[in-house]
């Protein structure tokens, strides 16, 4: 049976059937308790499961991520919420010093399997400290796994995934999806883990090789759509999984239309773009008609709420960075 | 599961007055001169167990002085020292039993030792073989935690997930003086309080950070005043007096294991020695001020007490000093002999399951290796 679920309701019944599933899953962080979170992504668990297995803490990001680490070293499985992407740096010290290097410095002896999510990215009209891409800065520390579900199957799949890991997993959750919608078949879902290192290809094309992750992968897929109007066919890959990174599925299609576009809401310098970028020409240089090229938020802090919209990759941008691929005719 | 809002014990007439403020002075109850200071709060200790401790004040600090040692003789990397601090380190280590948690620092070694980790899976770190070299589950010791308060955090989670699956869990979570400003030591002790978890936060006062001197930390009347902003009790004591570490920890875990919550207890002792071998302390203190603490030293005054209790004689320092020589003997031995590292461990524990990425370096570095010349 089929159900039509928002991308948040995908991420609260993930929680759920994992809390169902595994009596040691424990959420908590700031107001996800009786509120449900400010995106409401916890709604019912503490009613649910009682409020020793979802509470609310006192308003501290290093609290937060410092007491997840204590239980998961002592058996449970935390899934903390970061209420913003810019409200998890004060825990930043934390997530490097001892949620990436805890399980390495003690040779594998301390597991810890536990969850970052973090509302991010932008697009929703956000004041500033509430729209940042911050999944550089994660993806950069050796020793996270860092996600990014792009669809509401993905939302719920990924997130179960997650608190299954054995490692620690930074789950980054596009703000703007939240009230995407999808019909899925949950039952057939709810063994369905073990997909992260796997990219997958959104759309099939032959042309060029959009490659995106998150929020940009809809834009990315509007893009290919207004191409295929004009005779141009995209190849949309959905990264998913940033650390680790499927080079195989990326590489695979590049090589294939011999050309490609990073896309990244992030500003472009020193990013995962850049990255992706590095990676696909040390992979593909022989098969690539042109230089791989970028479309990302320009090198600013993230902008006010009217000027968003000329920060954000466009389809426009895309498009017009699809044009500057060397094409043979032009 | 227990519901951690549940605070049974919660006094409500409790007011900072009536038990969170720590003493006037710190608590001694055996004064640099070996004489027993009546304390009507805190009993002394019996004899046997104060013996017991004893024996291991006199290890710990013939491990400083062979680790320090071995630093001279480029057998370890660096070593912060905690000689004059050994009485605390000690007191840490002996106050919890074997089901609880200590939670230590780079200086806390002796601690860790005292609590029955090898010592040279201990000095792994310090030696520059790998960060902990020791299961932090064999003698449930968290690994030596280096950027400041962090570990406190720990503490408290694991205190939490104890307290959640109904074990009867106490942790002790050390730092010190410096560490005290940090923003991880506020919020470790306000998640504590607010979730009413067992954990003894246990401050050494060792007067310096690094070069920095404690007025330049805080004004406060003592760190453990602190507490009471917390709501939690604080008490002080004199950090080179075995006897009463072991009453005030001791009574402090005892109501920590009775649900009484978390509390904070700050030692007052002197750190003799530089920072570690790195750093030359005579560039911000003065001698007069380190001979001050000299005679205040931890070991001299517990030897004269235990003596005139007639439970220390010449037979028993010798067999104490022969088992300080044994530990010592085993770290020079460990330590001189060469380590073998696998540079292969650099991939191996990152990730439970080595990323595609990781794989392909390993594999590089290992063709790089064959290729070097023998």
């Amino acid at each position: 049976m089929s159900t039509t679920l928002t991308f948040a309701k995908a991420l609260n019944t993930a929680l759920a059937d994992e809390m169902e599933a595994d009596s040691t899953v424990v959420v908590f962080g700031e107001d996800v308790g009786p509120l449900g979170g400010v995106f409401r992504i916890t709604d019912g668990l503490t009613a649910r499961f009682g409020e020793e297995r979802c509470f609310d803490t006192p308003l501290a990001e290093s609290g937060i991520m410092g007491m997840a680490i204590g239980m998961a070293m002592n058996g449970l499985r935390p899934v903390v919420e970061m209420q913003f992407d810019a409200f998890a740096y004060p825990a930043f010290e934390q997530v490097v010093s001892h949620v990436a290097k805890m399980p390495n410095r003690t040779k594998g002896k301390v597991k810890l399997p536990m969850v970052i999510r973090i509302p991010y990215a932008g697009g929703i009209g956000g004041v500033e400290h509430h729209c940042d891409s911050s999944e550089s800065y994660y993806a950069h520390t050796p020793g996270l796994t860092v996600v990014a579900p792009a669809t509401v199957q993905d939302a719920y799949t990924m997130l179960r995934e997650a608190i299954r890991h054995p490692d620690p997993v930074v789950f980054l959750e596009p703000k703007k999806l939240y009230w995407s919608k999808e019909d899925l078949e949950l039952e057939s879902l709810r063994e369905s883990v073990g997909s992260f290192g796997r990219a997958v290809v959104a759309r099939e094309g032959s042309d060029a090789t959009l490659i995106a992750y998150g929020p940009s992968v809809s834009t990315a897929l509007n893009a290919a759509a207004a191409a295929a109007e004009e005779g141009r066919s995209l190849e949309v890959i959905d990264v998913r999984s940033i650390v680790p990174f499927d080079d195989e599925t990326v590489a695979a299609s590049v090589r294939k239309t011999g050309r490609a576009v990073v896309i990244a809401e992030a500003p472009g310098f020193a990013s995962v773009a850049s990255e992706i970028v590095a990676r696909v020409q040390e992979r593909c240089f022989h098969s690539l008609a042109a230089p791989v090229l970028r479309v990302t938020g320009f090198d600013i802090p993230y902008p006010a709420p009217k000027l968003e919209q000329f920060y954000l990759p466009s389809v426009d941008r895309i498009l017009d960075a699809v044009d500057d691929l060397q094409w043979e005719d032009a | 599961m227990q519901d951690p809002s549940r605070r049974p014990d919660l006094d409500q007439q409790a007011t900072a007055e009536s038990y969170m403020l720590p003493s006037a002075q710190p608590v001694q109850l055996v004064d640099p001169d070996g004489r027993h200071v009546h304390n009507d709060k805190y009993p002394l200790p019996d004899g046997e167990a104060l013996l017991a401790a004893y024996r291991e004040l006199v290890v710990g600090r013939r491990v400083n002085d062979q680790a320090n040692a071995l630093v001279r003789q480029g057998r370890m990397a660096v070593y912060p020292s905690s000689h004059g601090q050994e009485a605390c380190q000690v007191a840490a280590a002996v106050c919890i039993d074997k089901q609880d948690w200590l939670f230590p620092t780079y200086r806390d070694t002796v601690a860790v030792l005292a609590r029955g980790v090898d010592p040279i899976q201990a000095l792994t770190l310090l030696r520059g073989d790998w960060h902990s070299g020791y299961d932090p589950y064999e003698h449930n010791v968290s690994i030596q935690a280096t950027p400041l308060a962090t570990q406190l955090l720990h503490a408290v989670g694991v205190a939490h997930a104890a307290k959640l699956k109904g074990e009867n869990t106490v942790v002790v979570a050390m730092c010190g003086d410096g560490a005290t400003s940090e923003g991880d030591f506020h919020e470790a002790l306000n998640f504590a309080a607010v979730f009413h978890v067992p954990v003894v936060f246990f401050v050494q006062n060792n007067q310096y950070a690094i070069s920095v001197p404690l007025h330049h930390q805080t004004v406060a009347p003592s760190l453990a005043h602190k507490a009471i902003g917390y709501g939690m009790p604080g008490e002080r004591v004199d950090g080179n007096d075995l006897a009463a570490l072991l009453s005030v920890l001791g009574k402090a875990v005892e109501r920590a294991r009775d649900g009484g919550g978390p509390a904070l207890v700050e030692a007052h002792t002197y750190r003799m020695q530089s920072h570690t071998n790195a750093d030359d302390a005579t560039r911000y203190r003065k001698d007069d001020e380190v001979q001050q603490w000299v005679s205040k030293d931890p070991i001299q005054r517990m030897r004269t007490y235990l003596t005139d209790l007639n439970l220390l004689d010449e037979e028993v320092e010798k067999n104490i000093a022969e088992k300080a020589e044994t530990v010592a003997a085993a770290m020079r031995d460990g330590l001189n002999a060469e380590s073998e590292v696998d540079p292969e461990d650099l991939f191996r524990y990152v990730f439970t399951e080595k990323t595609s990425q990781l794989l392909e370096q390993a594999a590089k570095l290992r063709d790089e290796l064959a290729r070097e010349p023998a």
